[in-house]
C-alpha cells in the first residue's frame, strides 16, 4: 500500500491527470442529475410542493386525488373508431377496463361537499402491450398549461402556517403573472357540479396524437360523456348530505345496473393551441368512438386500483404523446407520487369495505 | 522491451467497450431522466427500458463468454491486495450489470407497468403485482446504481492507474 502511494507521489503529472479525469465523469454525472443545476424543475420538487400546498403528506395515498374507490367495466370502440386511430382498444371487440373515480384534494379523508374537481382513472388493456391508460378530469381545460406555472400555482397555495389559508399576496402575484389560471377559475365557478360521478362528463385535458391505420396524424383531446341525465345539487344541499355522499350514491347507482359513457372525441384545426389551459372552439369535429360501461365498484384494496399509477403516457401504439408539455410532466409527478406511497404503511381509505354490481 | 501481451478474446473486447459506452449512457440516461418533468422524461425512460434489456442479453452472452475464455492473468508483479481489489471489483461489476436490469424488470412488474421496448416489443413480467415488492425494489434500483457508479470509477481510475502509472499491459489487455 505505501509502494503504491510512493508511486503515486513520483508521477504527480500521471496522478493528477487520473484525478481530473476521474473528476469530470463525477462531475458530468452530477450535472445529469440535476445537481449543478438547482432551477430544474424535478418530479420530487413538484410533489414536494403538492404535499406542503396540501399541509403535509397523507401517507400511503395519492399526493393528489386521494380520495377515491375502484371501478371496473368493458370498453366498445364504434366502427368508426379505428379510422382515427390503430391502437388495439379500437379495433372493436370488447376490451376489459378497470379504473377509478377520486376527488382532487390531497387530503384523503375530505368531506364530499366540498365542491372539487373530480376524476375518473381508466386502464383498458385490449391484450398484452397495447395498454391504454389516462386520468381524465370533469374541468374544462386545466388552470396552468406549462409544468413550471403548475409548480408556482402549489407554492401560491401553500398555507399560511398562522392563518391555514394560502397567503393573499402571493396568490395575488401568481395570478397577475398568469392570466390563463384567471380564465381556469372563471370557468369553474360558470360551471354547475355535477351531482354525482355517474352523471358527470369527464375530459382528457391534454392534447395527444392519434394515428390512423394510413399512417396519418391527428392531434385530439376526447371526454367520457355521461348517458346518466345531468344534476345538480345546491350547495345546501350537499352541506346537508353525509361526508361520503359522493361515494355511497355511486354505489346506489351502479347497484340499479351499469352505467354508461360516450368516448368522444375532439380534432383540433390547424392553429388550434395545444395548451391544457385553453379549451378549443365548440365548433370543432366531435367523433363518437365507443361507449364505456361501468357495472362495478369497489372500495381501495390491496392490488385493485389503489396500487395502480394511472400514468397518461402508458399509451397503445397508434396514440402517442403531442407537444403539449403537460402529459410528460404528469406522468414523472405521478410515478413520484407512485413511488413514495408504495413504501408507506397503507391507511383504509375513506370508504372502506365496499362494493356493488356485477364483475363482468 | 518487446513483450507478447496476453489479451482478452476479440468478443471479450467487443462486448468490454461496447458495454462501458452502454452503461455510461445508462448511467446518464437514469440520473437525467428522474431530475427533469421535461419531454425528455418520457424520452429517456423508454431508452433506458430498451437499453437495459439489451445490457442484460450481453453481460449473459459475456459471462458465457468469459467461462469458455477465461481472461489473461494479472501482472505477476502486482501487490496482491491490488489483485485482490481488481478481482472483488469485477465479481460486483458482473454482479450490478445483471442485478440492475434484472431489478428494473421485476420492479415494473411488481408494480404493474406495461414493460414496452423499443415502442412495440412487449416484456411478461417476473413478479406479481405487489407495491410493497415494488418499493423495495425501486430502492434497492438506486442504491445499486449508486454502487455501480462507484465501481465505475474506481475501474476507470484502476485502469488509467495501470497505464499511465503502473506502464503495466492490463489495458492493453482489453485494447
Amino acid at each position: 500500500m505505501l509502494k503504491t502511494l510512493d508511486l503515486l507521489r513520483r508521477n504527480p503529472v500521471q496522478t493528477a491527470a487520473i484525478a481530473i479525469v476521474l473528476a469530470t465523469v463525477i462531475g458530468v454525472l452530477a450535472y445529469a442529475a440535476g445537481y449543478l443545476t438547482p432551477h430544474r424543475l424535478s418530479a420530487s420538487r413538484i410533489v414536494d410542493a403538492i404535499e406542503e400546498s396540501g399541509g403535509g403528506p397523507h401517507e400511503g395515498f395519492r399526493r393528489a386525488h386521494a380520495k377515491g374507490i375502484c371501478i371496473a367495466g368493458t370498453f366498445l370502440a364504434t366502427p368508426g373508431a379505428k379510422s382515427l386511430s390503430s391502437a388495439a382498444v379500437f379495433a372493436g371487440l370488447p376490451v376489459p377496463v378497470t379504473g377509478r373515480f377520486a376527488e382532487s384534494p390531497p387530503d384523503p379523508y375530505g368531506a364530499d361537499a366540498a365542491a372539487s374537481v373530480r376524476s375518473m382513472a381508466l386502464r383498458l388493456q385490449p391484450s398484452e402491450g397495447a395498454e391504454w391508460r389516462m386520468a381524465i378530469n370533469d374541468t374544462l381545460g386545466l388552470a396552468v398549461s406549462t409544468p413550471q406555472a403548475f409548480y408556482e400555482l402549489q407554492v401560491a397555495s401553500r398555507p399560511n402556517p398562522r392563518t391555514g389559508k394560502p397567503d393573499p399576496t402571493k396568490m395575488g402575484a401568481y395570478l397577475q403573472k398568469h392570466p390563463e389560471t384567471v380564465a381556469f377559475a372563471a370557468r369553474m365557478k360558470a360551471k354547475p357540479l355535477a351531482s354525482g360521478f355517474a352523471n358527470d362528463s369527464y375530459n382528457s385535458v391534454d392534447g395527444f396524437i392519434f394515428v390512423a391505420p394510413d399512417g396519418s396524424r391527428q392531434l385530439v383531446r376526447w371526454s367520457m360523456q355521461a348517458e346518466d341525465v345531468f344534476a345538480t345539487l345546491a350547495p345546501e344541499e350537499r352541506a346537508s348530505r353525509s361526508g361520503n355522499y359522493l361515494f355511497d350514491d355511486l354505489l346506489g347507482r351502479v347497484a340499479r345496473g351499469p352505467m354508461k359513457w360516450r368516448l368522444v372525441a375532439t380534432i383540433a384545426m390547424p392553429g388550434d393551441p395545444n395548451k391544457a389551459a385553453e379549451v378549443w372552439p365548440s365548433e370543432r369535429r366531435q367523433v363518437d368512438i365507443g361507449e364505456l360501461t361501468i357495472s362495478h365498484v369497489e372500495s381501495e384494496a390491496t392490488g385493485n386500483c389503489r396500487d395502480l399509477n394511472f400514468d397518461p403516457l402508458v399509451l397503445p401504439p397508434g396514440i402517442e404523446p403531442s407537444d403539449d408539455p403537460i402529459p410528460f410532466a404528469r406522468s414523472a409527478v405521478y410515478s413520484e407520487s407512485f413511488r413514495r406511497r408504495s413504501g408507506e404503511p397503507k391507511p383504509p381509505s375513506a370508504i372502506a369495505n365496499r362494493s356493488a354490481g356485477t364483475v363482468q | 522491451m518487446i513483450r507478447h501481451v496476453l489479451r482478452f478474446n476479440l468478443l471479450a473486447r467487443f462486448l468490454h467497450w461496447i458495454m462501458a459506452l452502454l452503461i455510461l449512457a445508462m448511467l446518464l440516461i437514469g440520473l437525467g431522466m428522474v431530475s427533469t418533468v421535461s419531454p425528455r422524461y418520457h424520452e429517456l425512460l423508454s431508452i433506458h427500458r430498451s437499453i437495459g434489456a439489451v445490457i442484460l442479453v450481453l453481460v449473459a452472452v459475456r459471462l458465457l463468454n468469459r467461462i469458455l475464455n477465461p481472461p489473461p492473468p494479472l501482472p505477476p508483479d502486482l501487490p496482491s491486495w491490488q489483485k485482490i481489489l481488481a478481482k472483488l471489483s469485477h465479481l460486483l461489476l458482473y454482479a450490478l450489470m445483471f442485478l440492475l436490469p434484472l431489478v428494473g424488470w421485476a420492479m415494473l412488474s411488481a408494480a404493474a407497468y406495461p414493460i414496452m421496448l423499443f415502442g412495440s416489443v412487449h416484456l411478461p413480467p417476473i413478479l406479481p403485482h405487489d407495491v410493497r415488492i415494488y418499493a423495495l425494489l425501486r430502492e434497492a434500483h438506486t442504491d445499486l446504481a449508486l454502487l455501480l457508479i462507484a465501481v465505475f470509477v474506481a475501474h476507470l481510475g484502476a485502469a488509467l492507474f495501470h497505464v499511465l502509472i503502473r506502464r503495466d499491459s492490463v489495458l492493453q489487455s482489453m485494447a
